[in-house]
């Protein structure tokens, strides 16, 4: 195991599949000569060139539109949103075009497309530029939306989602590239589509992903020196949705909370209380609480932002709750 | 233009050029944070362009927007202020470097989506045009934001409709690090316009006298005719995309090129050529900007941060 960091991860990810499929190109805005605006393909400019690692004009339409017909035609591209509020941009793309077209036109072809986004809040960037939208793109079927919280899950995942013959929308979190963590040597997958168990605990069970990983982690700590033991289920892909883990975890302990970065209404959040509730109602021993995001869109100001987005106390607060 | 008025316009352009400096350096100092966009090597263009409107056309551009809103009238205290996060400045500290407006200016403010506002001027201008009065709204934008469909859209409308809108096209010579050159199918940004059967023309933005001549000008077109003008202006930044930019993509020596035509400098110049000003009084207007500059600090500073309250006003009006 090789100890490296959420960007070195997903930058080897990348390289990797560019080596192994010829059909696989970079498209997107910033991606080449300035070697990614968070540094993710820094020297594939000049290891792979202009055809592989397409530098484009701010047009997100024509990145997201550009890629699903080359996707559709046969090649495999992975296109780069700097941030996913630029997909509100694309919109039409993202959730109209690329979500739909194999359906409606009777699986005649393929759309292996990968969207690089890059989401999240506190950095100070203002109301328009620090969104986690995530629950909005899982809503639509016929797209793919995975959002790993570990560099391991992060490389895994992505070569997945490269190799995968459908249109995948993965986010990354702007404040988690320097993240490190343990990497397998050599190849290596991890399937679309599988929750996971990062800590196990027996008294409450913690449901997150992403960002909201590395806060529960934080947050288990601080309750495990209180003799509170904390399990906790990343869900790393939100559609499609694996329930099994998390079922599974809750029916051992009976209480939960959900995690995640995004507003509370209409979230992640929503959608796994109402798949316990639903799957799961007769070992329900307390309210489920969602830790998330105040329902504010977020201000520049420091100390405001912070206060707008879920903290580690906040997960602690919301674990010794259903507690009682 | 009246002596005055030219002393003016030095004062705003040095104005900017320390508000900035001053500000790159609290940002390196942690006190401002997120993203940053000097304006540091443009200031003739808002400088020029604004001083040749009259206070009821409004005004509107991109993130990169401090130099657009101190050459609107906006204090320096309330720019710092801003820009610190606090709750004095005009946005209260809520929108940061990339979203300083004062409506009451007629500044209506920075725009972080690239090209996100260039409907919202024509907007602007549907209002105005819907209210029978011949206000022009002044829509600034960069180089890399005309190749954006929200552009095309903007100035389809603009033309079709006859909107009084004056579109400002900032050739900077990049976005971010993608070259004009590598992103735009014309080299020439105003034969977009030409596209629209937009009247249009480009000037030199290193001269701020030539960029308020060009303005005033394409401004009667379009408050007479009541149709929109396009006018692209050729400038440069001095500094990085924002703070923390390792440009990669252009040599030192192009760089320096460029600031050998510095617009304070070359309008320093003008103004002692003409005989317009004595070297004293330059510098003297330059001492009361330090002056200006040190007492925003000092406001800005000592202003209160916003209240956890302030978190949630302003998210509807009812
Ligand atoms: C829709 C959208 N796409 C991408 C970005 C990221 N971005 C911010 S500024 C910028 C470059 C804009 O260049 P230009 O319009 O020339 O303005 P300049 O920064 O040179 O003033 C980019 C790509 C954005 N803010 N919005
Ligand atoms: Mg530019």
């Amino acid at each position: 195991m090789a100890k490296i960091t959420m960007r070195e991860a997903i930058s080897q990810a990348l390289m990797e599949e560019m080596d192994r499929d010829p059909a696989v190109f970079i498209i997107g805005e910033e991606v080449g000569v300035w070697g990614g605006t968070y540094a993710v393909t820094k020297g594939f400019y000049d290891k792979y060139g202009p055809d592989r690692i397409k530098d484009t004009p701010i047009a997100e339409n024509a990145i997201i539109g550009g890629a699903i017909g080359a996707a559709m035609v046969g090649q495999r591209p992975v296109a780069e949103l700097m941030t996913i509020n630029f997909a509100f941009s694309a919109m039409d793309y993202v959730v109209n075009q690329a979500a739909k077209l194999r359906y409606m036109f009777g699986g005649q072809f393929m759309l292996p497309l990968v969207i690089r986004a890059v989401g999240g809040g506190g950095r100070q960037l203002g109301a328009t530029h620090s969104q986690t939208p995530d629950a909005v793109f899982a809503h639509f079927p016929g797209l793919k939306v995975v959002s790993p919280g570990t560099p391991e899950d992060a490389k895994g995942l992505l070569k997945s989602a490269i190799r995968s013959n459908d249109p995948i929308l993965f986010i990354e979190h702007a404040t988690m590239y320097q993240v490190r963590g343990e990497v397998p040597e050599g190849e290596y997958t991890i399937p679309i589509g599988k929750s996971k168990i990062q800590r196990e605990g027996s008294d409450l069970t913690i449901v997150t992903y992403c960002k909201g990983l590395e806060l529960s982690m934080k947050a288990a700590d601080e309750l495990a020196k209180e003799g509170i033991q904390a399990e906790i289920v990343d869900l790393r892909t939100l559609r499609p949705l694996d329930m099994e883990p998390v079922l599974e975890s809750f029916k051992k302990t009976n209480r939960a909370i959900v995690v995640e970065e995004g507003w509370k209404s209409y979230g992640v959040g929503s959608e796994i209380v109402s798949r316990i509730y639903e799957e799961a109602f007769d070992y329900v021993d307390a309210p489920i609480i969602r830790v998330a995001q105040k329902e504010v869109p977020l201000p520049y100001n420091r100390t405001l932002e912070q206060a707008a987005l879920p903290q580690v106390h906040d997960i602690v607060t919301a674990a010794k709750e259903v507690l009682k | 233009m009246k002596k005055e008025q030219l002393l003016d316009l030095y004062h705003q352009m040095v104005l900017i050029r320390r508000v900035e400096e001053r500000g790159a350096e609290l940002y390196q100092a942690g006190k401002i944070g997120g993203f940053m966009h000097l304006y540091i090597g443009q200031e003739a263009v808002s400088t020029g362009l604004i001083a040749a409107r009259e206070s009821r056309d409004r005004v509107i551009t991109a993130y990169r927007d401090h130099g657009v809103a101190l050459s609107c009238g906006i204090s320096a205290d309330q720019v710092m202020a801003e820009l610190l996060g606090k709750a004095t400045g005009m946005s209260k500290g809520k929108g940061g470097s990339m979203h300083m407006a004062d409506v009451s200016k007629n500044m209506w403010g920075g725009h972080a989506i690239v090209g996100g506002h260039l409907p919202i001027a024509a907007g602007f201008a549907i209002g105005d045009q819907y209210a029978k009065n011949d206000n022009i709204t002044i829509c600034m934008f960069g180089d890399g934001a005309t190749n954006i469909g929200y552009f095309h859209e903007a100035l389809n409308l603009a033309k079709t409709w006859g909107l009084r809108v004056l579109w400002v096209c900032e050739n900077n010579q990049y976005g971010m690090g993608t070259s004009v050159e590598r992103a735009s199918a014309v080299n020439e940004i105003r034969q977009k316009a030409e596209g629209y059967g937009m009247k249009n023309s480009q000037v030199d933005g290193m001269d701020v006298v030539k960029v308020y001549e060009a303005a005033k000008e394409a401004m009667d077109y379009v408050r007479k005719e009541g149709q929109p003008y396009f006018l692209e202006v050729d400038t440069y930044r001095f500094r990085g995309h924002s703070m923390g930019d390792p440009e990669r993509y252009r040599k030192a020596e192009e760089v320096k090129q460029w600031q050998e035509n510095d617009p304070i400098g070359i309008f320093n110049r003008q103004l002692l050529d003409k005989k317009t000003a004595t070297k004293k009084a330059l510098d003297e207007i330059e001492a009361r900007v330090d002056e200006e500059v040190a007492k925003a600090v000092e406001f800005a500073e000592s202003s209160p941060e916003p209240t956890m309250e302030d978190l949630y006003t302003d998210i509807y009006a009812d």
